[in-house]
């Protein structure tokens, strides 16, 4: 159960904004511009990165809403997500990404903790510095939704039907704010 | 040196919403309705949330600036230094205690907060909202502090700019005032003036 009064019935981060509508928006707002706007890195690497932070920090409902995110926008590679959840090292994926999510994981564990041998070696993959403010700010927004999510205790379905749903509307609509979808 | 070109007359966070004002004005937004929008904690409690969980991240802009800005709220300049190092032996309610306690669990991490420390602020009076708003102030400064730390933004000069910050966010709150950053701009060209 949740530790506040949100809609049963309605899982994580979701019940959340119902609860509180006012900062419901600016967070959505926020999750759109990042993983939507206009970028260098497509939106399926962008819900990868948000996937895999929330699966570093324990989140369950945010790994497995993203992880449903990034398969349905990869499409036909699909499988890169449970390549990356399980181990970035051997995940087939571009250089440039893996020093990316090795960015981002230094995130999740602390701002500090990001070297400039880390910020080097992803230049040397031709990350640009765009990409590399959008790595590290959609890293430590996903320690905040991961937080905010599991710090209220909300709701976490289990079955996976439900995240593959939520997984294809975010992929076509992205993240708006309705009762309904 | 930051790891991305920011302008140089901008430490810390604002550096950093202007370099991507698109991000910048949901952050803003949010910022603004949480800690200084409506609310049953005063805006001193709420600087004080940030402060304790920024000096938890170990994030020195965001300790230093938050400090300051409690240090507006409170006439006592202590009480902010000792929410930092021992949460308990301030002289604070009851119920703000026990809510700083949840912030610094969700600082630790989302899964950190127990039924025991919601049910403790719950006790001494704290609603759904107010567990909710400190839930969520704790984690989004959970979010600026690794913004700012992850891409290495630089610290200001000298102190005093933490006290001007502070007094813009006890005016102004966080809304965006270009003029605020003009100024800046022109005391780093001017040093004399």
């Amino acid at each position: 159960m949740a530790h506040i009064s949100v809609s049963p019935e309605i899982p994580g981060i979701r019940s959340l904004a119902l609860f509180r509508p006012e900062t419901g928006k600016p967070l959505y707002a926020l999750a759109q511009v990042l993983l939507r706007g206009p970028s260098t890195l497509t939106a399926a690497e962008r819900e990868l990165i948000a996937a895999y932070v929330s699966s570093l920090n324990r989140c369950r409902f945010c790994t497995d809403s993203h992880a449903a995110a990034a398969r349905s926008l990869f499409g036909n590679e699909g499988q890169l997500v449970s390549e990356v959840l399980e181990d970035i090292e051997t995940a087939k994926i571009s250089s440039k990404m893996r020093t990316l999510l090795r960015i981002a994981e230094k995130v999740q564990q602390s701002g500090k903790a990001v070297a400039p041998q880390d910020i080097e070696l992803a230049r040397e993959e031709g990350a640009t510095d765009r990409e590399l403010h959008d790595t590290v700010l959609i890293a430590a927004t996903f320690c905040m939704f991961n937080r905010y999510v599991d710090g209220l205790a909300t709701w976490t379905p289990t079955d996976p039907k439900m995240y593959e749903g939520m997984g294809e509307r975010l992929a076509v609509k992205g993240y708006v704010l309705n009762k309904n979808s | 040196m930051a790891y991305i070109p920011l302008e140089e007359h901008l430490p810390g966070i604002t550096g950093l919403l202007e370099y991507s004002r698109e991000t910048a004005e949901p952050i803003r937004e949010l910022t603004q309705i949480l800690m200084r929008g409506p609310s049953t904690l005063s805006e001193g409690e709420r600087e004080l949330i940030a402060t304790v969980v920024s000096s938890g991240n170990g994030c020195v802009f965001c300790t230093t600036a938050h400090t300051a800005a409690a240090n507006t709220y409170y006439n006592d300049p202590s009480i902010c230094e000792m929410a930092k190092k021992d949460i308990d032996s301030t002289p604070l309610s009851e119920k703000i205690k026990a809510l700083l306690h949840v912030a610094r669990l969700v600082g630790m991490g989302g899964k950190q907060v127990s039924t025991e420390a919601i049910d403790r602020a719950k006790e001494h009076g704290a609603t759904d909202l107010e567990i909710h708003d400190t839930v969520l102030i704790a984690a989004l400064f959970c979010l600026y502090n690794r913004y700012v730390d992850g891409l290495a933004t630089h610290l200001p000069p000298d102190a005093s700019y933490y006290q001007e910050l502070a007094g813009r966010l006890n005016k102004n709150g966080y809304v965006r005032i270009p003029e605020a950053y003009e100024q800046l701009k022109q005391k780093k060209t001017k040093p004399n003036s």
